[in-house]
Order: C-alpha cells, then structure tokens, then sequence
C-alpha cells in the first residue's frame, strides 16, 4: 500500500506556469487525473515520476522524496506516453531487459507478458508492433518487479476498443489488489469507466478532486445545449419545452434549427426521439454545441 | 559499477544497422587509402607517418568517437527511451560509466583496429609507426568517448557540436593556433605515440607527462560531469 503525496507543488518554464500550487494525495486504487491537453497533466506524472523537479513543493511516496532518488523506482512503475522504446529489440528482450534492470530475471519478465497477454507477439520486433501492442508491452515493463504504485500517462491513447477494454480490466484489477494506481486522460468517458476517484487539472491548477460520481453529477447537470435540425421546428419545440427536462428553445432563423438547452441530459436523450416519433417528425440533426472538454471543465471550475 | 544490461541495449544500439554502415565507411576508406598508397609509392616510413597522422588519427578516429560517444546514449535522451533506464534503481553514474566502456571498446574496434592493420599495410610497422599510432588511437578512443559521451548527455546538438570540436578544433585550430594545440585530444595521443615510437616521425606539441594528466584529468571530469547531468536530467517537453 503506497501514498503518492504532492504539496504545493508549483512548475514553470521561463514565464510559463505549467503546474500552479498543486496539491493532492493519491492512495490505493485507480484515481484518474483528467484534464484537457495542455492542463500540465503531463508536467505533473513527470514529477511524480521524479523525471522533473518541482520549481516549489515536494512529490513523496511514503515519506521518500521521488526526485533525485533513484531507490524510489523499486517502488514505482511507469507508463510514459512517448512513443520511442528501443524498437530493435523484440517485445521479450525489451521486457527482460526491464527485469534485469531491477535486478529481476526471465521469469519475472515472462510473468509480466503473461499478464498483459502479450506473448504471441513476444518475439517481434517492437518496431512491427501496432500502438496498442506497444502500450501493453510499455505495461509489462512497468509491472516487471511488481511496483505498489503505478504511474501511466495517458495510456488509452490510440488504442482499438478491445485493447482500451482489456488495458481497463487490468488496471481495475491491479487497484483491487491494493495497488496505487494513477492514470492521465483527457476523455471524461475514460475515466468514466475507470477511476473511483478522480483530479481535475484545468490550466496547471487543481480544478476538483474526489469521487467520479459526484463530479459526474456536476457535469451532466450543466445546462447541454442542442443542436436540432427537424422537419418541424416549431411542433418539436412546443412538444418539447412542454417537459421540465428543457429549459429553453430558441428558434434560430438563419439556421434554420432549434437551439435547445436541456437541464437533465438523461432525460433529455430519452425524451427527444420519444417525442418526434410520437408527433410523426423527423429529426434530421441532433447535435450537441457545447461538449466540447473545455466547456465541460470551465463548467465544473466555475461549479 | 557496470551493468551488462546498459551494455547491451547500448551496444546494440550503436551497432544497428545504418549506424554500423557509417562506422565502418571511415576504416574501410583508410585501409583502401592505404592499399592504395603502399601499391603506388612502396613502403616509405614518412608516408606512412602522413597517412596514420594525418587521416587515421588526425580525421577517422575524433569522428568515430563523436559517433560513438555521442551515438551511446544522445538518440535515447532525444526519443525519450532513457526513461526506461532512469526508472530503474540504477546509479546514474553507473548507467555513464556503463555507456562509456561501451563507447571507448566501439571506437577503438573501429579506429585502432584498422589505423593497425593500415599500418601493416604502409610499411610494415617499420620503426614502431603501426603500433605507435594504435596506441594513440587506444588513447585517443577513451578520451573522445567521455568528451563525446558528455555532449550527448548535455546538448540535443550534441554530433554537430562534436564534429565542429573534431575537425576544426582539432584539425584547423590545432595546426595553427599555437594554444589550441596543447589542448587537443589529438596532440596528448600523440605525446604517447611520440614516446612508442621515437624519432622525429611522430610528433607531439605536449610533453607526455602533460598528456598523461590531461588525459586523465578530461576522461575522469567528463565521465564525472556526465552522471551528474544524468541525475538532474529533465525528460520534460511533451507539454
């Protein structure tokens, strides 16, 4: 059981303040750190990591400063982002590799391809490795020697479905067993699926921290704005704001659609096609105007 | 304090395929030069002294130790692959020292060995120049790999910086400025080649005690300095 403990932490880059007075306590499970690219998510792991020494404040696992000691990463597993991970070896050598570096062996490395189910391909060269074997191979080398906590940065990146699923299952179990696990996103639904427990970086400054459910809550409970193309505009208003999920209509002109903010995004969805189904109109484009990430954390800062 | 884990992911590394290509070029085109020269003027002692001085030690053997030291752990800093060695409970330091063994045994493969097999071609080591040079290419080899082993810990520029010290610091500077003569690389090699061999033949502008404690002095600060830079290295700029 591991404690990752971040103080004050504060990192800038000439007039640039990348990480701004952070801080926050991850302990065992999965924690998400979500943020929008460019929030210092990045900057943040890289302390954590030790690989960047903060301007201010200390990183500690347990008391142990993570900077400048090197002891730390018996402890510690990491899942960089970057690409780059000695392409000519195969995906075992790389792996054994890893191992013996923590003064482990083949069987350790072995275990660890195991597990990420890895060992059909264990004797390619990672160069002929699509970006989901990589990132799983990238994870067998972080579990090599059994770390109590692991540090990943944004490890769904480029993975198919199937892949980010299995990845998910893996890291689930990995925080049941008692480890602190530690993951970057910049997609809500990620870590949606994943975290308990959730940090929310916007802008290098720590937005909101706590259980997913309740910052869920205050993210579906925004205002959502729609979009709505029909073939009747003003029967599928009236139908409607009839109901207390809308809270406004605007009939935009120009446009030619309606622009409605929905209050309760659940039953909003559910009432939405049950109504122009019911009125005999056809919806033509449902779109939603303000999903995008940053509109969705500016929410839950100013909340 | 060296790891054979660091070794073989460095040399394999270094000896990939291009890398290796452009490694051999340089002793190849010394040994066909050589072939050359012995089948066009016979063995004369001074052509072999100019061609050794002059190509082998003065151009091939700086080049290939920016390769090499440089080529030992530069790409991985660059690429951001050192992340997987930093990760690890390992001593910076040892991790340097590790890359510079790896670094000083690929240069003097490539640079000493055929700088001798080229002198046996010239003249048949006729008065100790063969072996006299060879040990200033061994000499030579350590202390480029730290110097270069060095840069490509500190600069993303690292090959340009090396080839600019290799061949106009040494080169050009070394033969016209009195100066930079004492401190090249070059001329403390030679200082040792000097004392192999003898004569006027080979010469130095540095008295072999000199070179003796430069040498040192440089490979022990460089490979010093160089861990130190590995701990304190920032793997930042994803952001």
């Amino acid at each position: 059981m591991s404690t990752l403990t971040i103080d004050h932490v504060s990192r800038w880059f000439g007039n640039v303040v990348a990480v701004n007075d952070i801080t926050m306590t991850i302990g065992p499970g999965v924690t998400g750190l979500l943020g929008p690219n460019g929030a210092g998510k990045s900057t943040l792991i890289n302390m954590m990591g030790g690989f960047l020494a903060p301007s201010t404040g200390t990183v500690t696992l347990d008391g142990q400063p993570v900077w400048r000691n090197e002891k730390i990463y018996q402890h510690i597993g990491i899942v960089p982002e970057r690409e780059a991970m000695y392409d000519f070896l195969t995906g075992r050598e790389f792996v054994v590799a890893n191992a013996e570096l923590h003064g482990l062996g083949a069987k350790a490395a072995q275990k660890a391809l195991a597990t990420v189910e890895m060992e059909y391909a264990q004797d390619r060269r990672i160069a002929t490795y699509s970006k989901g074997m990589r990132q799983r191979v990238k994870m067998a080398s972080a579990l090599v020697h059994d770390p109590s906590l692991l540090l990943l940065d944004e490890p769904f990146n480029g993975m198919d479905p199937r892949q980010r699923m299995q990845l998910m299952e893996l890291l689930r179990t990995m925080g049941d067993e008692g480890r602190t696990v530690l993951f970057s996103s910049h997609i809500l639904e990620e870590v949606e699926q994943l975290a308990r427990h959730i940090e929310v970086v916007v802008a290098g400054r720590h937005a909101a921290s706590g259980d997913f459910r309740k910052i869920r809550r205050l993210m579906t409970d925004r205002p959502h704005r729609y979009l709505v193309r029909s073939s009747d505009d003003r029967a599928l208003a009236a139908a409607l704001i009839a109901d207390p999920s809308t809270a406004g209509i605007e009939v935009d002109m120009t446009e030619g659609a309606l622009r409605i903010q929905a209050v309760d995004f659940g039953r909003f969805t559910a009432l939405l096609p049950k109504v122009a189904r019911d009125h005999g109109i056809r919806l033509l484009t449902v779109s939603p105007s303000d999903e995008s990430l940053e509109s969705v954390f500016s929410y839950l800062v100013a909340a | 304090m060296y790891d054979p884990t660091v070794a073989r992911l460095t040399y394999r590394a270094l000896l990939g395929r291009r890398r290796a290509l452009i490694l051999g070029a340089l002793p190849l085109l010394l040994i066909v030069l050589s072939v050359a020269v012995r089948a066009l003027t016979g063995a004369d002692d001074q052509t072999a002294a100019d061609v050794l001085g002059g190509f082998a030690i003065a151009t091939m053997v700086p080049i290939i130790g920016v390769i090499a030291g440089t080529g030992a752990i530069g790409p991985e800093i660059d690429d951001g692959s050192v992340v997987y060695l930093l990760s690890k409970p390992l001593k910076r330091p040892a991790i340097i020292f590790t890359k510079l063994i790896v670094a000083i045994a690929v240069t003097m493969v490539f640079s000493a060995v055929p700088t001798l097999i080229a002198g046996l071609i010239l003249n048949g080591n006729g008065q100790q120049i063969a072996v006299a040079y060879t040990v200033a290419a061994l000499v030579s080899s350590i202390a480029y790999s730290a110097l270069f082993l060095l840069l490509g810990t500190v600069s993303r520029h690292a090959v340009v910086f090396g080839l600019v010290y290799a061949l106009v610091w040494e080169a050009l500077f070394g033969s016209l400025v009195p100066g930079a003569r004492t401190l090249s690389v070059q001329q403390w090699s030679l200082a040792v080649a000097h004392k192999i061999a003898g004569g006027d033949l080979v010469t130095s502008q540095v008295s072999l005690t000199t070179a003796t404690v430069l040498l040192v002095v440089v490979t022990v600060l460089a490979t010093w300095y160089a861990g130190q830079k590995l701990r304190t290295l920032k793997l930042a700029g994803e952001e």
